[in-house]
């Protein structure tokens, strides 16, 4: 059991957001390939640091809290770390903007905004 | 470089994201900070859990050594960083594709 201990805590971290997307309807799985646009740069960037500071003895990992599989080198819990925090960030931000609909993040349109300029098909939206 | 510079170009980098590069000034607005205000506070939760463990370990000569619940300080950066540019890239990807939901903040309540 102590090797799903690390795998456990990401899966927490989906079930603890899933209520927002349940509940407060944030509608972020839905829209899928914005939320993959999103997450691609920090996981790059983040899987590269991660690489680069085990590979250099920055941190290291205690294989008995793993699975034992491993992927460009890390332990692949670390690599969905990069897709699970990021996925929580962008839940909570729009269960603020549920919560809080005139508080602006800066994706919404000009108003009033004419009607002509919205997308056809929004589906990813 | 030590992970505490690391940590400080990439709060650096991801600010220059947000304020020069992709401009959605995440900085600047409310519901930026509340969000990151709950994640910060879910991040101490589970880092607090890997490092306390021990799940994670690291070289006590490329730290500053200030830790909060277990994790050293620089976590603390590197999620900020991460969730900066994520958010910045959620909401310019929002923005390209035709802004929002098509929809004006305020009117969201309205939607079935």
């Amino acid at each position: 059991m102590r090797h799903l201990t690390y795998l456990a805590l990401l899966a927490g971290c989906l079930l603890g957001t899933a209520p927002l997307e349940l509940l407060l309807r944030t509608r972020v799985y839905p829209r899928w390939r914005r939320l993959l646009i999103a997450l691609l740069p920090g996981f790059v960037v983040g899987v590269g640091w991660d690489a680069y500071a085990v590979a250099s003895r920055q941190w290291s990992f205690d294989r008995r809290y793993l699975l034992g599989l491993s992927v460009a080198g890390l332990p692949v819990e670390e690599v969905l770390f990069f897709v699970v925090i990021p996925l929580c960030a962008v839940l909570t931000l729009e269960a603020v903007r549920r919560r809080r609909p005139n508080w602006s993040i800066g994706d919404e349109p000009a108003w009033p905004a004419p009607i002509e300029d919205e997308p056809a098909d929004r589906t990813d939206q | 470089m030590s992970y505490t510079a690391l940590v400080l170009v990439a709060i650096t980098a991801a600010a220059a994201v947000d304020l020069l590069v992709l401009r959605t000034f995440l900085l600047r607005r409310k519901a930026f900070w509340t969000a990151y205000a709950i994640l910060g506070g879910f991040q101490l939760l589970v880092n607090g859990v890997l490092t306390g463990l021990r799940v994670v370990r690291y070289d006590p000569a490329t730290i500053t050594g200030l830790r909060i619940a277990y994790a050293p300080v620089e976590d603390l950066g590197f999620g900020f960083a991460l969730i900066l540019l994520t958010l910045c890239c959620w909401v310019a990807a929002g923005r390209q594709a035709g802004g929002g939901r098509g929809r004006p903040a305020g009117s969201r309540r309205r939607r079935p």
